[in-house]
């Protein structure tokens, strides 16, 4: 029993260590400092946030751009990374365009997005769907040169139309691929809506951790530094738990 | 015999990579008969095969069904694959796989259920259903292909080498079950093969083709009819005389072929 609670205790060791220190170092030696905060200080802000509800608000407002924006980069990459992977022809008139853009730095694009939409969703989540399409391009169309040609056989024989070998064929072969396409999409998609509030745009949790460093106010900044952390981490973990879940229904075993 | 011919090779020749494979080659098939195509490897028998599907395009000649050009697959003519592993969708289990046939048939859902235990049951899978194909063994895999190509409903069935990845005993278990299926459904079959013994077994009638065709080496080399009666079986068909004669004449074609 009591060893059971020693291993279920023993990933916190190091962030309490550290924390702990930290409390110590802000509370004696960097007492004066304008700059840090001790965590214990910036749990209060991060409870006086809750309250208020700029928490949610904040959260949401990023959490729902970042969303929109994978799926759309979601829609159009994977759509266009079968065409692309299904015809050479297609590849190839398509590869020069997608090497001048593909590198663009998504940041890059915030003047333009900022011209175009002005302040607010549509901008961060253009942004957010530019920097998200790329790599979901590129691995859907490597994913789908790699589906098995018989595969492609066996629809042609029994009479499969495009459509049904697109929804029943190729989508079900490149899932395992596409989801490892897609918690890429995921983490990129969260990078760049912070990067575009923290920038930019007046909204969400970057530009909330802005607001609170500019104001001089290290407690929220570290509080949100923190809860911004936390999403990553539960959206990583919720991708990980959907991709299991959709990996036993299709038959993976292990 | 003429109104009776389903399928109708006319001078098919085929050519692939700038080479030869298959010399004008001409022959029909009837209604209802087992005809295996044997010869050594490279000789183009799985290239006809596939040309009488309509998965290729013959590079001269042509080939007719039911008096009709053969372009591309039709759901009349269902394909069995050799590499059973490849050819089954390993995300979905062995009922889903067969479902795509009806699927893709435009076969409405309700009706599904009682086509999929149909075909099932003839193959001998009716307890596994619900399990997916790398559960299965090779043999049962197998068969779960030829269940899915049963479900479309075809008139002729092609068979590509479907027994060569499998062992012995399994083999003919399976080609005593296919000779009965083939039966009960009044099937055409057009069999490919590079074992003698199965071909004589299983075909009412054997065509031997021969490698590196010429203009005096035709791809066509054999037509032999197998006047066993039916239904087989594995010891006594195997020890017939006439199949015995059979064998040694094919397979002294088949030595001399090889220089």
């Amino acid at each position: 029993m009591t060893d059971r609670i020693f291993r279920w205790l023993r990933p916190w060791w190091f962030p309490v260590i550290v924390l702990g220190g930290f409390e110590w170092y802000a509370r004696t030696v960097g007492k004066s400092s304008d700059a840090i905060a001790p965590p214990s200080a910036a749990v209060r802000a991060f409870i006086t946030a809750v309250g208020d509800g700029s928490l949610l608000g904040a959260t949401a407002f990023t959490l729902g751009a970042a969303a929109l924006g994978l799926l759309l980069a979601a829609i159009l990459g994977i759509a266009s990374g079968i065409a692309l992977g299904l015809s050479r022809r297609a590849a190839r008139t398509a590869f020069f365009s997608i090497e001048v853009f593909r590198p663009v730095p998504s940041v890059a694009l915030i003047p333009l997005a900022m011209l175009v939409f002005g302040f607010g969703l549509q901008m961060e989540f253009s942004i957010v769907a530019f920097a998200a399409f790329w790599p979901l391009l590129i691995l859907t169309q490597a994913a789908v040169r790699q589906v098995e040609p018989r595969l492609f056989e066996v629809s042609h024989v029994l009479g499969l139309s495009p459509a049904q070998r697109a929804f029943k064929i190729i989508l079900p072969a490149i899932i395992p691929r596409l989801f490892v396409a897609l918690r890429l999409g995921v983490a990129v998609a969260l990078v760049v809506a912070v990067t575009v509030e923290v920038a930019a745009n007046p909204n969400g949790m970057g530009y909330a951790m802005m607001i609170a460093q500019q104001s001089m106010d290290p407690a929220l900044m570290l509080a949100w530094l923190f809860w911004i952390g936390v999403a990553g981490y539960a959206i990583n973990a919720a991708a990980l738990r959907i991709e299991r879940w959709v990996g036993r229904r299709m038959g993976v075993t292990a | 015999m003429a109104g009776n011919t389903i399928l109708s090779f006319d001078r098919v020749t085929i050519h692939l990579g700038g080479r030869e494979i298959l010399s004008p080659t001409s022959f029909d098939v009837g209604r209802g008969e087992f005809v295996c195509i044997v010869g050594p490897s490279g000789c183009g028998k799985t290239t006809l095969l596939r040309a009488a599907t309509g998965l290729l395009q013959a590079s001269g000649g042509e080939v007719r069904r039911d008096g009709h050009v053969v372009r591309q697959p039709s759901r009349e003519v269902a394909f069995v694959f050799q590499d059973y592993g490849r050819a089954l969708l390993p995300w979905r289990t062995v009922e889903g796989n067969i479902s795509l046939a009806l699927e893709a048939a435009g076969i409405p859902a309700g009706e599904r259920p009682a086509r999929i235990a149909g075909v099932l049951a003839k193959v001998g899978l009716a307890k596994h259903a619900y399990k997916f194909p790398a559960q299965l063994s090779g043999g049962m895999q197998q068969r779960v292909q030829i269940a899915r190509c049963l479900a479309q409903k075809p008139k002729l069935l092609m068979m590509d080498e479907p027994f060569g990845a499998l062992d012995a005993l399994t083999r003919q278990t399976l080609q005593d079950e296919l000779a009965r299926l083939v039966r009960d459904e009044g099937l055409t079959v057009l069999f490919v093969t590079h074992d003698l013994e199965e071909a004589i077994y299983l075909g009412d009638r054997v065509i031997a083709l021969q490698a590196n065709p010429g203009p005096s080496r035709p791809s066509l080399a054999r037509m032999i009819d197998v006047p066993i009666s039916r239904p087989r079986d594995q010891l006594s068909t195997k020890e017939h005389p006439e199949f015995l004669k059979l064998r040694r004449e094919l397979f002294s074609f088949i030595e001399q072929s090889h220089d």
